[in-house]
């Protein structure tokens, strides 16, 4: 790789040891990727934050990297495995909280805003169309190169620090324009509505594209869909189908700056929306707990449910997930009151996938396809997803 | 014998090889605290990495793999370098933030369990002796 003389400069150690060891990994990993240079990040998006994905190991190498680490462009968190004011009454335990504002104070010792969580681009971590940025967390990252059209590869928790502490990333993937064009057509036709149905199409094609060995798809059929739907969609064709970027006709900014693949290689109607949705739904579960916000609710969201709920009862465990300054809106707009005066919680900062539940429910409603994946393969919960008002009917029943 | 590679971190590891033809996730699929390979089915399961040439093709698995590696390196737990036909990213990291010599772009037909090898990742060479 060609480094400037500052680039270099990080490389020797002449600017500590926390910026030497980041320009070590981006260097192999330009390396190895083939880039030629280095590129300047607007901001960066840091995943692991969780104490219960670090684990010892990963608060450890935090630690170090905290000790002479500053970061040189906006970076922010991922959801953390608990709400940072509220853990006590989500039930999640003392040793655990201690654990997690370890790594959180680890985090902020770097000069990292600490807003946990999987929407930045909700809370004023947004880019622009084009720019680089880099970004970990998979629906993000997807959301980004897709909806907002600027650019990213998939980052793991150590390279997006290592982005946020040198300020580059190297330029090589999704950065160049070469490997931004869509490769397989895929035609949606029949109508697609709400954040579970998106979740369900996220799934269908996530699914597809590995069978075809992870291609970037270009959708067709879609007339409009809401920042809530695409939100929604991003998360599931990411956990899916490892989907970093899609182009979706007449919605995502990309759309028709590069050439429409010919052939279709794969048509949705109605039965693949009934058929992917029943499999996201398991047999005989007992629905115990409720989660909206995967990804995190947006203020949009919240209001809908204060609507829903307003005046009523939920009688199960139900849990609203968002970002800590959007719950800060929710307080303002009166939002909050509704909702926990209806007995839902909020737990921001947090989510229902990285927050240590596992055992503690046996049934989980969601209106998110991602939630489902994790819900079972790290929680082993049973799962059904519906829509909004169907998690809301099933909480006050 | 040496091979010539790619260097990916630097250092030189000497030990015994241990060679498997199957992918490695580091997280969930290896103990940080034994050092053994955990994850069920896996050609390796129930056998140790501690202070041994890890060879194997790739890395699979969640990014915080790389974390699992470092975690090892401090206990104690881990190989002496790693050799991969095609490095991936996770395994990468885990190298680098570890310390852990390695070297990918290497045929690991050529190199047989129990065999003694010198990795030298500041070169990119893997002798077999």
């Amino acid at each position: 790789m060609i480094l400037t003389s500052e680039e270099q400069d990080m490389l020797d150690g002449k600017y500590g040891k926390a910026a030497q060891k980041s320009m070590e990994i981006l260097t192999t990993l330009g390396d190895i990727f083939e880039a030629e240079c280095m590129v300047n990040v607007y901001g960066v998006q840091i995943a692991g934050v969780s104490y219960d994905n670090l684990g010892e190991a990963g608060l450890e190498f935090l630690s170090e990297m905290a000790e002479d680490g500053k970061v040189r462009v906006l970076a922010t968190l991922n959801p953390a495995g608990m709400d940072r004011e509220n853990w006590q009454t989500l039930g999640i335990d003392e040793e655990f909280a201690k654990n997690q504002n370890r790594a959180i104070n680890a985090f902020a010792k770097m000069g990292i805003v600490t807003t946990c969580s999987c929407t930045p681009y909700l809370i004023g971590n947004t880019p622009h169309f084009g720019q680089h940025i880099a970004w970990a967390e998979s629906s993000a990252v997807c959301y980004a190169n897709s909806v907002i059209g600027a650019r990213t590869n998939r980052e793991g928790g150590p390279s997006a620090l290592a982005s946020a502490i040198t300020g580059k990333t190297p330029k090589y993937g999704y950065h160049l324009d070469e490997n931004r064009h869509g490769e397989v057509l895929i035609k949606v036709d029949v109508p697609v509505k709400g954040t579970d149905e998106f979740g369900v199409l996220g799934k269908i094609i996530g699914d597809k594209l590995v069978e075809l060995g992870k291609k970037i798809p270009y959708i067709t059929g879609i007339p409009n869909a809401t920042v809530e739907e695409l939100k929604s969609f991003c998360a599931s064709v990411a956990t899916y189908g490892g989907t970093a970027l899609f182009h979706m006709e007449g919605i995502t900014p990309e759309y028709n700056k590069y050439p429409k693949p010919n052939d279709i290689i794969l048509k949705i109607d109605q039965d693949n929306l009934d058929k992917t949705r029943m499999e996201l739904i398991d047999d005989d579960i007992k629905i115990d707990f409720i989660s909206i916000g995967c990804p995190h609710a947006s203020i949009h969201e919240i209001a809908e449910i204060a609507n829903l709920l307003k005046g009523k009862k939920v009688k199960k465990e139900f849990w609203i997930t968002t970002a800590r300054p959007t719950k800060r809106i929710s307080d303002e707009a009166g939002y909050s009151k509704i909702i926990t005066d209806a007995g839902a919680k909020f737990a921001a900062d947090t989510c229902c996938v990285v927050a240590p539940i596992k055992g503690r429910f046996k049934g989980i409603m969601v209106d998110s396809a991602k939630a489902c994946y994790y819900g079972r393969a790290k929680n082993k919960f049973k799962v059904k997803i519906g829509s909004i008002e169907k998690c809301i009917e099933e909480a006050i029943k | 014998m040496k091979f010539e590679g790619r260097k990916i971190y630097k250092g030189i590891g000497e030990g015994e090889a241990i060679v498997t033809k199957d992918a490695i996730s580091f997280y969930g699929g290896v103990d940080p605290d034994t050092g053994k390979v955990v994850e069920v089915g896996h050609e390796l399961e129930g056998q140790s990495l501690r202070g041994k040439v890890l060879v194997f093709p790739t890395g699979k698995g969640s990014t915080v793999g790389s974390y699992t590696m470092y975690r090892m390196k401090k206990n104690n737990t881990a190989p002496v370098a790693i050799v991969n036909n095609q490095i991936d990213t996770i395994i990468a990291v885990g190298c680098i933030i570890s310390e852990i010599p390695c070297v990918d772009k290497i045929d690991i037909n050529n190199i047989k369990t129990g065999q003694k090898v010198i990795v030298d990742g500041s070169k990119g060479t893997v002798e077999v002796k």
